[in-house]
This record gives structure tokens, sequence and C-alpha cells, in this order.
């Protein structure tokens, strides 16, 4: 009887996986490497990696849905004459005008006041949609300085010098020429349909000395009403932190890797900058050895999904949380009800990431009039609303459990870790051990 | 009222030896509209930063000595006379108004001014211009390297010479440099001086209050428009 090879299964490379395969053979075609928004989408420590420890008997709980539990914080306390207080430690982040639709900048202003918390402009200035909408609006002081100017900086409640984003820590942006419509080309005084490439660094200044009195300048405009926020990529956290904290800040903001963006090279996205996990700790390590934690307060960003990672961040010492891409969903983006839509344009819902091009399905990330249409901004600012209201109960039903009555009162002893990497990086406990890897150093 | 804040012919004097600079900033954002407090005088600067920021009333300030960093940033309609050298960033976003400054500049000069004019009688280090939006800078001598980086709109006029990489990435802003141009930034490239353009130029040399000189003297910069929309075989540019 003649013997047969069994037939073996084919196996695909994990080095150079399908999407690896498509990348190059997309390269080859076009001469370019790829473009889109959103932020890294590799598998990174997150805080899934880490749980809390409720209270048993060594800790004692506070009762779900009786007793308190303080969800309010001060931003900006330091120096600004005019601090803000929120009702919640979670606020929206800056995403521009011409990024976002109209529509869609009031619906983010909409839900956030009624939410009690921020919204923040963007690299497009201040429009009236979302000025008019957001009760507390924090300017960014971008480094192109698109639609600056003083009257709009004297409207706002806080000025955020952004040096950096997490999804680009260094970097600059390009958005491509179909999204620069009339309104946007006037706002950002550039020829209607060119590519806006925008800058990755401040153009009137060059270090950190520069950045203080560069930030006395804002102060004295603004006679030192309001916060000033730096926020940066998360990179060099310690010493980025330290060196805002010296320059002045109010607030530092550090964006992690898994921050969005509205478009940048897919290889920088996924290649340059540490996880939000990594970042909080040394972050808030600066603070503690300048002796102003909790003094200048801390907001981190970069995919912060639900109550958990909220409490989670807060537990690890930030004051506050930013969220970008998760309020994008909440407004509807991505939603499968577009599906024939995400279809046509070679994707899936859930998977839209070409932001820059124009065409969002949805109506969020466009300039298209008729495709904008689609967003009703009071309906999407009500479900806007709605998530952050399950993200603050989440993380209170957590406090709780914690034995907390204030949800800045959560600490790093609330956590452990379930892996090693994210116990260095968090610097807590390896669960089930008192082992924290790297305790010495962060 | 402090002795040093006295009245000095009709304006309205600051000693910075003897008052702070908050106090002048608040005083000059406390000018209402139709205010007859139009004449100011700021004396013993010193080299402090931020003098005259944000100001948003037509009044005149005369600076009497050397500034830092940002003096009259975000000016929205003042006429502000600096009667020494300005540090850093002067005039930076200014939206209308004029800023005169008698010596030299340091870099970035007149960083993404929006409106008004801007005039350096002295020369300008680098950067000058550099992300310009619709200001007008007018320099009598020469200025550094960088200068006009990414400049969207406005005009920059040079009676002297420009340092290296002039214009890099520019938009529609348009260069007038009298002297000699070290190197051209990329997208940057020399231009035909058209009629438009000579009356344009007549205008600005005029509105800077200079005499004796003619804009056939001047060559234009400007871009080539190349880079405008991203091509891959435009990479070597970059």
């Amino acid at each position: 009887m003649a013997y047969h090879n069994p037939p073996t299964t084919p196996r695909r490379s994990a080095t150079f996986d399908d999407y690896t395969l498509s990348e190059i053979r997309r390269a080859a075609a076009t001469g370019i490497y790829d473009i889109r928004g959103g932020g890294a989408k590799r598998k990174v420590p997150h805080f899934d990696d880490l749980l809390f420890l409720g209270a048993s008997i060594s800790r004692y709980p506070l009762e779900g849905y009786r007793e308190r539990c303080d969800t309010n914080v001060v931003l900006g306390s330091r120096h600004a004459k005019k601090p803000i207080e929120l009702k919640i430690p979670i606020t929206i982040a800056g995403m521009s005008f011409g990024s976002l639709s109209g529509p869609a900048k009031e619906a983010l202003g909409r839900g956030a006041t009624l939410s009690g918390t921020s919204t923040t402009t963007g690299d497009g200035g201040m429009t009236e949609e979302e000025r008019g909408h957001s009760k507390t609006l924090v300017y960014q002081y971008l480094p192109s300085r698109y639609g600056m100017n003083p009257r709009d900086l004297r409207r706002a409640d806080a000025i955020e010098v952004v040096v950096g984003q997490g999804a680009k820590p260094g970097g600059g942006g390009m958005l491509l020429g179909q999204k620069i419509s009339d309104r946007v080309a006037e706002m950002r005084t550039l020829p209607k349909g060119i590519d806006q490439r925008s800058a990755s660094r401040h153009p009137d200044w060059t270090g950190p000395d520069d950045l203080e009195i560069k930030i006395l300048e804002l102060r004295e405009i603004t006679d030192w009403e309001k916060p000033i926020y730096v926020k940066v990529g998360g990179a060099r956290p310690y010493y980025d932190t330290a060196l805002a904290v010296k320059a002045g800040a109010d607030v530092v903001v550090v964006d992690g890797m898994q921050g969005g963006t509205a478009a940048t090279q897919e290889v920088f996205i996924e290649n340059v900058g540490q996880p939000t996990l990594a970042c909080i700790r040394p972050a808030v390590q600066a603070l503690q050895d300048l002796g102003m934690h909790r003094k200048v307060q801390l907001i981190v960003s970069g995919g912060i999904r639900n109550g958990a990672d909220v409490a989670k961040a807060l537990a690890l010492g930030v004051d506050a949380v930013s969220i970008g891409t998760a309020a994008l969903v909440a407004l509807g983006d991505n939603d499968p009800r577009w599906e024939a839509d995400y279809n046509a344009l070679g994707t899936t819902a859930g998977a839209y990431d070409d932001w820059h091009e124009g065409k969002d399905p949805a109506g969020i990330t466009t300039q298209d009039p008729e495709l904008m249409k689609r967003v009703d901004p009071i309906a999407a600012g009500r479900r806007l609303a709605n998530y952050l209201k399950v993200m603050t109960l989440e993380a209170q039903t957590i406090a709780r459990a914690c034995g907390k009555n204030s949800l800045h009162n959560l600490e790093p002893e609330d956590l452990v870790s379930l892996t090693i990497e994210a116990a260095a990086m968090a610097g807590v406990p390896l669960a089930g051990t008192n082992w924290i890897p790297g305790k010495n150093g962060f | 009222m402090p002795k040093a804040q006295r009245e000095q012919g009709h304006a309205r004097v600051f000693d910075l030896g003897q008052q702070s600079l908050r106090e002048l900033n608040q005083a000059l954002h406390n000018l209402a509209p139709g205010s007859n407090e139009t004449a100011w005088e700021v004396l013993n600067p010193k080299g402090s930063h931020s003098v005259a920021v944000g100001v948003d009333q037509p009044v005149s300030i005369d600076v009497r000595g050397s500034v830092g960093y940002y003096c009259a940033g975000m000016n929205d309609g003042a006429a502000i006379t600096v009667h020494g050298s300005a540090g850093p960033g002067v005039g930076e976003n200014m939206m209308s108004g004029s800023i005169v400054v008698k010596g030299d500049a340091s870099q970035y000069a007149g960083a993404t001014g929006r409106g008004g004019l801007l005039v350096i009688e002295g020369n300008a280090s680098s950067r000058c211009g550099i992300s310009m939006k619709g200001i007008d800078i007018v320099v009598h001598g020469n200025i550094g390297h960088m200068s006009a980086f990414m400049a969207q709109s406005g005009n920059l006029v040079v009676l002297g010479d420009a340092g290296d990489a002039l214009g890099d990435s520019i938009y529609e802003a348009r260069l007038f440099v009298r002297g000699k141009v070290e190197s051209l930034g990329a997208d940057c490239i020399a231009k035909e001086m058209r009629p438009e353009h000579i009356e344009l130029l007549q205008g600005l040399l005029d509105r800077a209050g200079i005499t004796g000189v003619k804009p056939s003297e001047f060559k234009r910069y400007g871009s080539a428009r190349k880079l405008y929309n991203f091509n891959i075989d435009n990479a070597d540019a970059y």
C-alpha cells in the first residue's frame, strides 16, 4: 500500500502577517506611506492589565447608591485667578474644527455642558458652534497657530499650550486638501484645496526657558485669569512634566500613544511614544519629586474607554482624564448603521480611520455638507452626555467598593497588576504578590 | 499715584523701574473704547518680557529702551514704538496696528502675525516672519536664516540681505528683498515684479516711512506652489 504524505496546514508568518503583507503591497503600488487618523491600534499594556482590590476586612466599603462619592475636580488653582471646576474628572480632548464637522463640534459642546465638563478646541481655532455650546472651553495654543487671536484667548476658560500629542510626539500633521473647505481655508489662512501641513514645533520658541516666557505672555494677555495647561505627547513624561511645571503650567496634560490624531503616518502612530499606562507613574513621580502633586493638576489621555479606566488612572495619581476617540464613537462615529457606506470605502464599521479624507459616513470627521447632515447635534450631544454619565457612575461604583468617598481618594494601593509588564509600568504589585518590578526606579 | 506715574506732556507714564509689568498691562487692558488716554510712555523696560502685550485699543505707546521677549504680542490696533532693540518674538501674532523697533530685533520677529505693520529699523535675526499669516513686515537692515518659514500670507520687505532658506515651505506670502539672498528654501522661487507688485511695495515703503529707495531695486520671491499637494515624486524637495 502506497504511503501518502499527509497534507500540512498552510502556515502564515507571524512576522509577515496579512496586514503587513497588504501594507507592503500598498507601498509598492503607490510609493507613499499610509496616512490615517486615530491612535495606535497595536496591543500595548493598558488599564485592562490592572485590577482593583475591593474592600473586605482590611478595607471598609461604602454603600453603592447610598453613600456619597464625589466626582468634582478643580483645575488650574496654581496661578489662575479663575480656576475651572468640573463636575466630573473626564474632559473632552482637543479635536479641531476642520478635522471634525461643525455639527460634531456643537454636539461635543452640548454633551460636555450637560455633563458639567469641558471641551477643547483643536488646530482649527475656536468656532461659534463650540463656544456657544460649551460652558467651559479650553482653547488650544498650537504650533500651527491657526485661528489664534487675542479675542478668542479672552473668550476661553483655559488655554492649553500644545507641545505634542500622544499619537505623534514630535510630529506635525497632514490634512489633505479635500477637507480644506472655504470655511476651513479662511480659519487657517490657507488657499482652498491645498494640503494643510501643520507644524511640529512652535515657531516662536525653542526650548523650556522660552516656554516659560511664552506662558508669561499668555498670562499677561489674559490678565492671569485663565488656567494654563501644557500638553505633551507621552514620550518622556518624567522630564516633560517636570519642565512644564518649571515653565509655570497650572495643569499638565500627558497624552499616551493610544491617543488619536486627525492625520498622521501609520508607521508614526504605531511606533513613536509610550502607552498611556507607562506614562502615568513617571508623570506623577515628577510632580511628587517637585512637591507639586495635586498643586499642579495632571490630566492623562489616550485610550480611555470606561469608568474602570477612569478609576485606574485616578488611582495612579492623575486628577482627570480626557477622551477623544471614545467621544467620537459616542457621537456616532464608526456606527454599524453606516456599514454599507463603510464597505463602499473598503473598510468596515469599527475599523474606519481615514478621517483625513473627508468622507466619513457618520458625518463627524468631514466637511462634506451632505454627510455632516447625518449628525444631529442635539441627539449626539445627548448620547455623549449619557456616555459620560455611565463612565462616571462606573468609576464611582468601583471607588465605593474600595471605600472611597471621592474618586480622588483612589490610590495605587487599590490596584494590582495581571502582568509583570503592567506592574512595572504602573508601579503596582503583580497580583498575588507584593512585588513591584523596578520599585526603586520608574 | 506713584511718583513715576506722572503726567509727561499728555502721555500717561509707566516706569517699570518702579511699577510692575502686571500693572502696566492691566492698565492698558482696562482701556475702554473711546478712552482719552491715547498716549502712553513706558520707561526703564530694561529687557522686560511681554511689555504691552494684548493691547486692543488704538493708543500710541512709546517704550523708552530695549525690551525682552514678545513685546507688543498680539497687538490689536495700537501704535507701539520701541526706542531701543527688541528681544525674540516682537509683535508675535499681531492682529492690527503698528510696531516700530528703532533698533535691532531678535529671532521670530512678527511670528504668526495676522495683520498690521511691523517695522524694524535695524536688523532682524533668524526666523523673521515665521509662519506669518497676513502681517506686513519691513526690515531696514538684514534678516537671518529660515525667515518666512511656512509663511502663509502677508508681505515681508527687506532692504538689506536675507540669510539661508528664505521662505522655506512658503504658501501665499510675498517676499521682497533688496540685497542678496543666501539661499532659498523648499518651494520658494524668485518671481517677476509686475506693476501690481511695484505698487504694493511702494505702498509698504511709504507706510514704513522709507524714502530714497525704489521698488525696482527689489526682487520678489514667493511660492512655486509645487508642494501644495503632496506628491511622492517631490519627496526629495523636503
